[in-house]
């Protein structure tokens, strides 16, 4: 399935997450890892620690509602996955994510501008077995 | 006030998660796919946030705290290992099957499709299993 290509919107869209990374480093000195955020609002260390991400996960949850309150769209996405593939994949996102310690947010958008040794050993990485894995899917196995 | 700053910050970087594309599988797996139905648009993506992150973070830590308190705190460590290597590894596989990742699989939530509900209690419950490996301790993700 063709997707258009948007340099500009993406651009801005990511202006944005940049914006949000310093914004929380700024406000709460913490780095913007989705992976930690989530496993940290889950296997609790303190109220203070499971708060701050709890209201960060909600206003994550609120923008695409925020985004059509403001222009009168919705974002749209589509899955062109099946719910077993899903499943499949979310497991091994949530494995790999922490026992790696970050995933695209955490040692992509703030590791590698912190030119950490680790993200610049985990991103490529992990960009390049998504790159295998979609090219095994869908021109090896046809899926 | 530090959970409405919170609140707003999530704000921001999931609108920036929505208007960017990097909710939507069916682009993120297209960015992938140089051999077939390629979408570069992704690359802008991680480009715009890289170049605000890497000049706002160095104007934060000007300050010798942040703004509400506590210290920044910062990942030190500098260790290549197997589990690094590994579980980054694996999270590429898993987003290659998938199309999500967690940080845009959290503003996708606000979409209100299934999938994304899906997709996310599996993530939760590979968090589990990291949990369950024997013999590794576990260590705050990024």
């Amino acid at each position: 399935m063709e997707t258009a290509f948007t340099p500009f919107a993406s651009l801005g869209g990511g202006l944005l997450i940049g914006l949000g990374a310093v914004l929380l480093m700024l406000g709460l000195g913490r780095i913007f890892g989705a992976t930690g955020i989530l496993s940290g609002a889950i296997f609790v260390e303190s109220r203070d620690e499971m708060m701050w991400r709890l209201a960060l996960i909600a206003g994550m949850i609120l923008a695409p509602g925020a985004l059509f309150l403001a222009t009168g769209t919705m974002p749209t996405i589509s899955v062109p996955v099946s719910p077993a593939m899903i499943v499949i994949g979310g497991i091994i996102v949530g494995l790999g994510a922490s026992l790696g310690s970050g995933c695209t947010s955490g040692h992509g958008v703030c590791g590698l501008s912190r030119l950490s040794i680790r993200s610049l050993v985990a991103v490529p990485t992990f960009m390049v077995t998504a790159a295998i894995t979609v090219f095994l899917i869908r021109h090896v196995f046809g899926g | 006030m530090k959970l409405i700053f919170a609140l707003f910050t999530g704000l921001v970087f999931g609108t920036g998660i929505a208007l960017s594309g990097m909710m939507d599988p069916a682009k993120v797996l297209n960015f992938f796919d140089v051999a077939g139905t390629w979408d570069p648009s992704l690359a802008f993506v991680m480009g715009g946030a890289l170049i605000v992150t890497f000049i706002g973070y160095r104007l934060a830590w000007r300050r010798a705290a942040p703004l509400f308190g506590g210290r920044f705190q910062i990942p030190t460590s500098t260790v290549i290992d197997r589990r690094l290597v590994g579980g980054s590894a694996l999270f590429g596989i898993g987003w290659g099957i998938a199309g999500f990742c967690p940080g845009a699989a959290i503003p996708a939530l606000g979409t209100g499709r299934w999938e994304v509900v899906l997709f996310l209690l599996a993530v939760i419950v590979g968090f589990f299993l990291r949990r369950l490996l024997p013999s590794v301790q576990p260590k705050a993700a990024t």
